[in-house]
Order: structure tokens, then C-alpha cells, then sequence
């Protein structure tokens, strides 16, 4: 018998009170599932970071476009997909903040922080257009490998996006 | 309810903005912006601001905090930080911000630090 997998789609709007929502949905099920106070910050931190990259880059903050969560309970992983309707873009073309000329900017941290503070991380085209950002936590006891932006991202029936 | 509260106090030139709540992406950076813009305005350009009751930062927070160390410095003046929590101080340290700002952990010594 296949493992159980639990699975929790939600439609967002483009609007701020969506990163909120997005944030608060995602830590209550990383409670759940066992995560200490830590580990639901980080992964809070970076559903949020995801929500406001949907909402301010890839939709450009338009209401009529829409922002899609998708979390997904393996034995192993809590699994956080993002999805905008935008025009998606590539991870290698991220500035790092940590670069001497962008220390001072005043944004463009987000997708550090979420490489940061989960165990893997990467982005994919959307199959419908747009980003699709794909994040993973292990489960508490399983360990916590880092994978970020190195095409190990969590299945994920959209063609790899080579960061 | 506003996610981020900011009461400004004045000694010898020096403000102090006490913040507490969230600064994140709405109005809690929206406040800290708004802030550091109605303080310059007053031509205050020696301000610290104390981040102890400040539990949450995000990309946008951070942003903000950049934004008003610039324009600060830009009209001549500093904006320090005093008593970062573990989660903001853990934060400035991976972005390196650390290395930007003047970060103080007692009020005192923040307050010297400007003569």
C-alpha cells in the first residue's frame, strides 16, 4: 500500500492579507505535524517570502491574477509549492543579496531567506505560465539535508528549470 | 489591529523610536517608513531605533530598515539600532546587514556612540 500523503490546495488573492493567510495556514499544519517553534518560524518566514514574491514580482500585485498554495504532508517532507500568474523567471537571474553592490538594496532577500531557512528549494516553470517555487522541510527527527537551487527540489510534474 | 507600534522619545539631538509588533510587508512597514520620513522632515537625523519588542521581521521589513539607514545617512545623519532580538539579529546576520548597521545591545552606550 502507498504511504499516505495529505495534501491542502488553496486560491489566493493577489492582495497583502494573502501572505498573512498563507503564513498562519502553513505554520498551523507545521505545528501539527511536530515541528518546534524554530522550524515553524523559518517555514513561515518562507511561505511568506514565496506568498510576497507571488504577489509583488510575479503578479505584479494585479487582483485580477491569482496566487496558488499548495502543501503537501509525505512520510518524510512538508512540501510548499507557490504559484503565480506571472511571467516566471530564473533563479540565476536573482541578484545575491549578499553581494557587496546589494547589500544596501532595499529588497530582492526573499528568495535567500527561503534558500535559508528550508531544507530544498528551487524554482520551476509553471505549467500554466508563471513560478512555481518549490520548498521542502523533513519531517523533525528525519534530518535536515540541504538541497537549494540545485534541481532537487520535491516531484514536481513540471520540467526542471536548470538553476 | 496595526501590526507595528512606533513612540519616539528626545534627548540631547538623539531620538530614540521605540518599536514594538511586526515589521512586515502592510502597514508595519509602512509605520517604520513613515517614521523615519516624519523625523527627517523635523530635520532629527541622529536616530536610534530600538528593536526590542520587535518579534518579526521580513524581506520587506528589512527593506524598510535599509531604506531609513540610506535616507538618514543621505541628509548627514546615522540610524542605529538598539536591542535586536534573536530572531532580527540572527536575520541581520545572514544578510550580512550586520556588517551595515551600528548595532548596540544598551541604550547608554547607543546614546554615546553619536558624540
Amino acid at each position: 500500500m502507498a504511504p499516505e500523503t495529505k495534501h491542502l490546495e488553496v486560491t489566493l488573492d493577489t492582495h497583502v492579507e494573502s501572505v498573512n493567510l498563507a503564513e498562519e495556514m502553513c505554520v498551523r499544519v507545521a505545528e501539527a505535524s511536530g515541528f518546534n517553534e524554530d522550524e515553524c518560524y523559518r517555514i513561515g518566514m518562507s511561505v511568506r517570502e514565496g506568498v510576497i514574491n507571488a504577489f509583488h514580482y510575479g503578479n505584479q500585485e494585479k487582483p485580477e491574477k491569482k496566487i496558488h498554495l499548495a502543501i503537501e504532508l509525505t512520510e518524510e517532507r512538508m512540501i510548499i509549492r507557490v504559484l503565480d500568474e506571472g511571467k516566471g523567471f530564473r533563479l540565476t537571474d536573482v541578484p545575491d543579496p549578499l553581494a557587496q553592490e546589494n547589500l544596501l538594496s532595499t529588497s530582492g532577500r526573499g528568495i535567500f531567506l527561503m534558500k535559508a531557512f528550508m531544507d530544498e528549494f528551487d524554482v520551476h516553470p509553471g505549467k500554466t505560465g508563471g513560478a512555481e517555487l518549490v520548498m521542502a522541510k523533513r519531517l523533525p527527527g528525519l534530518g535536515s539535508p540541504h538541497t537549494n537551487g540545485n534541481g532537487s527540489a520535491p516531484n514536481s510534474g513540471a520540467p526542471h528549470q536548470e538553476a | 489591529m496595526p501590526s507595528l507600534f512606533a513612540t519616539t522619545r528626545e534627548y540631547s539631538g538623539i531620538t530614540l523610536v521605540d518599536l514594538s509588533g511586526r515589521i512586515s510587508l502592510g502597514d508595519g512597514s509602512a509605520l517604520l517608513r513613515k517614521t523615519v520620513r516624519d523625523l527627517l522632515d523635523e530635520g532629527r537625523t541622529k536616530i536610534i531605533l530600538n528593536l526590542g519588542d520587535v518579534n518579526y521581521i521580513d524581506s520587506s521589513g528589512i527593506g524598510e530598515l535599509v531604506s531609513g539607514f540610506t535616507a538618514v545617512r543621505n541628509r548627514g545623519g546615522e540610524l542605529k539600532l538598539l536591542n535586536l532580538t534573536k530572531k532580527v539579529h540572527d536575520l541581520l546576520q545572514i544578510t550580512k546587514l550586520f556588517t551595515v548597521f551600528d548595532v548596540f545591545n544598551d541604550e547608554a552606550t547607543a546614546m554615546r556612540s553619536f558624540q
